[in-house]
C-alpha cells in the first residue's frame, strides 16, 4: 500500500529525514517511535504533503502512485488520512460542515454524488457512537474551545467518517488522559480492517498497549534504526532511548 | 510555502467580475456637467412640482459652498464634478403602465442578473424596484402591496403621487446640507424607491431594489425613503452592480429610514458595484448616506450590508435613538481585493434612555487593498441606561493589504455601558493546510473560512440574500490566500 524508499527532507536548511525506508501492506498496523526531535512528526507531514518541508530525495508510492507528486488534497482524496496533533481551530465553521464539505470533495473526486443532509446524518449517526462524540460538539465551531481529549476525539471522528486506506496518527495519544485515550484507542481497533492500514507515531509505549502493533520502528536522527514487533516497543519502554544509541553508532560506523 | 502562497494569492487575485456588461439601448441625458441648469433640466425632465425644485436648487447652492470630506482613509485622484453626466434614463419605447410594456432589452438585462421583473415568480415573495441609471424602470407587486395599503414606488411617482408624505420626510433624517454627498445627491438625485408601511401593517413580502448603473460617464444618484408607522414592520434589500469600465463613475446616494413607535425595519444590502481591475484602474466611487431614526418609543432599525464591490467604498449607515427603548443594529461584512478601498463603520447616536445599539464588523482585506472600520457610538446626556456592544474583526489574506480600526466613543452620561471588542487575524497556513489534508482545496478552504469569520453578518440577511451572499464572498476573494 505505501513504499517509502530512501525518503529525505528538510526545514529551511536543516536536514531532517536522512534516508527512511518503509513498507505497509494492508491490513497491517505500524508503530514508529522515537525520543523528541527524530523525525516522526516530519515524516507525518511529510507524506500529507506539509508544503514547510522540502523532500531532498527518494521515492514513495502510494497505491500505485507517486504520492509525493500529488497536492495534499488529492492525497487525502485517494484515502490517505492525518490524525493532527495539534488539529487547527476554525471559528464560525461548524464540524458538521466541516466534515460534510470534506466528505462530499472527496465524492466528487470518486465520482460519486454528494451526500444528502438524511444520508449525511446517518452515516454521522453511526460514526459518532465509534469515539463517543457528543452531537452538541458537532455543531459548534471546528475544534475551537474544544478540550485536548475532544480535539483528539474529533480527529477519530473525522477519520471515520472518511474511511481512508491510509491513516497517521501523529502523538494522537499526547495530551489524553486514560479514558480519552481509550476511546480513541477503541474507536482505531473498531476502524481496523483487512484492507486498510494504519501508521501510529508516538513517543510513549502507552498508546501501544490500546492499539497493538504488528510492527514497531525506532526512528532516530532522521533513520529507522531498530524495526522489531510489539516488544519493541516495550523493550524501549524499560530501556529508555539510549538504548539504541550505541546501536545507532554501530550502525553508523 | 511562501512560494506556493504567492500563487495562491495570485489565483485568488485574479478573479473576474460577472456583471461587467453594458446594455446597448438608447438614452436620454443630461449634457455633461453640473450647474444650477442641469439641476432644473432633471426637474423638468420629471416634470416636479415647484417645491421639488426649490428644494433641490437651495441643496446645489449649499453644495457649492462645500468641500469634499478628506478625512477618510482612501486615496483617489479629485473627482471633476464637471466631467460627469447627471441624467440618464432608458429610451423606453412606451411608458411602461404594466410590466408587460417593458422595453425587452432592460428586461433581458434584469434577467442577466437575476432579478424578475414579470411577477410569475411568486415564491420569491420579493417585490422588486429596478433602477437603470437614473430612473426606475418598473417595480413588481404594486397592486398586491397596496391592498394592505403599502406605498411601494420609485421616487419619482412618489414625488406626484404622494407630495404630502415626501414634503414630510425626504431630508427629514439626512438633510441636505448633511455633508458634500448628501447635498449633492439633494440637487441631482434622478430617482430610488419610496416605501411607507402603515400603521400596524407587517409587510407581506421583503421590498427589494435593484440598482443598475448602465450608461458611460453617468453618476448614478439615488434617493431611498422608507416610512415605517406605528407598530410596523418592513424588510429591504438592495443590490447593485454595473458594467466594467476603465474610467470611475461615482455613485452618491441616499438613504432615509424612519421608525415609528414599535415600528422595525430592516435594511440589507449587497453592494457588488464594479470594482475596478486588478490593476485598479477603473470601478465605481461609491459615497454613500444611509441614516435612519428611530423616532418612537421601541422601534427598531437594523442595518445588514455585505459590501464586495467598487473601488471606494465610504459609507456610514447610520441610526439616531430618539426613541426611549429603541433598538440600533448594524451588521458588516466588507471585502476589499486587488486596489479596493473601503473606509465603512456607522454612527449609533443615543438620544432615548434605555437605548440599545449593536455593531458587528468584519473587514476582509486581500490583495493589495485597505479596509477600515470607522464608527462612532455617541451616549447624549438624557440617554441613560443605554447600552452599545461593539465587535470588529478583521481578517487579512497575504501581506500587501491593511486593515484598520477607528472607533470613536462619546459617553455624556455615566450609567451608559459601552463595550468594544477588536481583533485582526490572518488565515492560516495551519488552516489551510488542515482543510487540504480533508481533501479541501484551498479555494473551497478560504471560501468556507470566509465564511465562517462572516458567519454571525451573514445569518442577519433574508434566506434568498443569504446564498447569493455567500457565493460572492468567494467569488470576490476567488484565488486570494495566504
Amino acid at each position: 500500500m505505501l513504499k517509502i524508499e530512501n525518503l529525505q527532507a528538510r526545514i529551511e536548511e536543516k536536514q531532517i529525514l536522512k534516508g527512511i525506508n518503509l513498507e505497509i501492506k494492508p491490513g497491517e498496523i505500524h508503530a514508529i517511535m522515537g525520543p523528541n526531535g527524530s523525525g516522526k512528526s516530519t515524516l507525518a507531514s511529510v507524506l500529507a504533503g506539509r508544503a514547510d518541508y522540502e523532500v531532498t530525495g527518494g521515492t514513495v508510492d502510494f497505491l500505485g502512485k507517486d504520492l509525493l507528486d500529488m497536492s495534499p488534497e488529492d492525497r487525502a482524496k485517494e484515502g490517505l488520512f492525518l490524525a493532527f496533533q495539534y488539529p487547527v481551530e476554525i471559528p464560525g465553521v461548524s464540524t458538521t460542515n466541516f466534515i460534510k464539505t470534506a466528505v462530499n470533495e472527496k465524492r466528487k473526486y470518486q465520482g460519486l454524488e454528494p451526500l444528502d443532509a438524511a444520508q449525511f446524518l446517518k452515516s454521522m449517526k453511526e460514526k459518532m457512537k465509534l469515539v463517543q462524540i457528543d452531537q452538541s460538539l458537532l455543531s459548534r465551531s471546528l475544534n475551537e474551545g474544544f478540550s485536548g481529549g475532544e480535539k483528539k476525539r474529533n480527529e477519530i471522528f473525522q477519520m471515520a467518517m472518511l474511511s481512508p486506506k491510509l491513516a497517521i496518527l501523529d502523538e494522537t495519544d499526547s495530551g489524553l488522559d486514560i479514558d480519552a485515550l481509550r476511546i480513541v484507542a477503541n474507536g482505531v481497533n473498531q476502524l481496523h480492517t483487512k484492507e486498510n492500514a494504519f501508521l501510529v507515531v508516538t513517543h510513549y509505549q502507552r498508546l501501544l498497549e490500546y492499539i497493538v502493533p504488528d510492527f514497531v520502528h525506532v526512528l532516530y536522527n532522521g533513520r529507522i534504526v531498530k524495526s522489531g514487533t510489539k516488544e519493541l516497543a516495550l523493550e524501549l519502554e524499560e530501556k529508555g532511548y539510549d538504548f539504541i544509541k550505541p546501536d545507532f553508532v554501530e550502525a553508523t560506523a | 510555502m511562501p512560494e506556493e502562497n504567492d500563487d495562491i494569492l495570485e489565483q485568488i487575485t485574479t478573479s473576474e467580475y460577472k456583471y461587467g456588461f453594458v446594455t446597448a439601448i438608447e438614452a436620454d441625458e443630461a449634457p455633461r456637467g453640473l450647474s444650477e441648469d442641469t439641476v432644473r433640466f432633471i426637474s423638468a425632465k420629471k416634470n416636479e412640482p415647484e417645491w421639488m425644485l426649490e428644494y433641490r436648487l437651495k441643496a446645489y447652492k449649499h453644495w457649492l459652498t462645500m468641500e469634499e470630506p478628506k478625512w477618510p482613509n482612501l486615496q483617489y485622484p479629485a473627482i471633476n464634478y464637471q466631467n460627469i453626466i447627471y441624467y440618464s434614463a432608458p429610451k423606453q419605447k412606451v411608458t411602461a403602465n404594466s410590466l408587460d410594456e417593458i422595453d425587452p432589452e432592460l428586461r433581458k438585462t434584469f434577467e442577466k442578473l437575476g432579478i424578475s421583473l414579470t411577477e410569475q415568480k411568486r415564491l420569491t415573495g420579493v417585490a422588486v424596484d429596478a433602477v437603470m441609471d437614473s430612473i426606475s424602470v418598473a417595480t413588481t407587486f404594486k397592486e398586491e402591496l397596496s391592498k394592505v395599503g403599502v406605498i411601494f414606488c420609485s421616487m419619482s411617482e412618489a414625488v406626484q403621487e404622494h407630495p404630502e408624505l415626501i414634503k414630510k420626510y425626504l431630508g427629514s433624517v439626512v438633510p441636505a446640507t448633511d455633508n458634500f454627498f448628501s447635498a449633492l445627491n439633494a440637487a441631482v438625485f434622478s430617482d430610488g424607491s419610496f416605501c411607507y408601511i402603515p400603521k400596524g401593517v407587517r409587510c407581506p413580502m421583503e421590498l427589494s431594489t435593484y440598482f443598475r448603473i448602465n450608461a458611460a460617464n453617468t453618476g448614478q444618484f439615488e434617493r431611498t425613503l422608507i416610512v415605517a408607522e406605528e407598530g410596523s414592520y418592513v424588510s429591504y434589500l438592495e443590490g447593485c452592480t454595473a458594467p466594467q469600465r476603465d474610467e470611475n463613475q461615482l455613485h452618491a446616494a441616499v438613504v432615509e429610514i424612519v421608525a415609528m413607535e414599535r415600528a422595525e425595519v430592516k435594511y440589507s444590502t449587497v453592494q457588488n458595484w464594479y470594482p475596478g481591475d486588478k490593476e485598479g484602474k477603473g470601478g465605481i466611487y461609491n459615497f454613500v448616506t444611509k441614516r435612519g431614526i428611530c423616532a418612537g418609543n421601541h422601534s427598531k432599525i437594523s442595518w445588514t450590508q455585505v459590501e464586495t464591490g467598487s473601488s471606494i467604498t465610504w459609507k456610514y449607515p447610520s441610526v439616531i435613538l430618539k426613541g426611549d427603548y429603541s433598538i440600533g443594529e448594524f451588521y458588516s461584512v466588507a471585502v476589499t481585493n486587488n486596489y479596493q478601498q473601503a473606509d465603512t463603520g456607522t454612527k449609533m447616536i443615543h438620544l432615548g434612555k434605555n437605548t440599545r445599539s449593536r455593531i458587528v464588523s468584519k473587514g476582509i482585506s486581500a490583495g493589495k487593498s485597505n479596509n477600515s472600520y470607522r464608527g462612532l457610538v455617541n451616549i447624549a446626556k438624557n440617554a441613560s441606561n443605554s447600552r452599545n456592544f461593539s465587535q470588529c474583526d478583521s481578517l487579512l489574506l497575504g501581506d500587501k493589504c491593511g486593515a484598520h480600526t477607528f472607533p470613536y466613543i462619546e459617553v455624556k452620561n455615566n450609567t451608559a455601558v459601552v463595550e468594544h471588542e477588536a481583533t485582526t487575524s490572518k488565515i492560516g497556513e495551519d488552516q489551510i493546510f488542515y482543510c487540504n489534508q480533508r481533501g479541501i482545496d484551498t479555494e473551497t478552504a478560504v471560501a468556507l473560512i470566509i465564511n465562517g469569520f462572516a458567519k454571525e453578518v451573514m445569518n442577519q440577511l433574508p434566506m434568498e440574500f443569504a446564498v447569493e451572499a455567500q457565493k460572492l464572498l468567494a467569488i470576490s476573494l476567488e484565488g486570494s490566500v495566504g
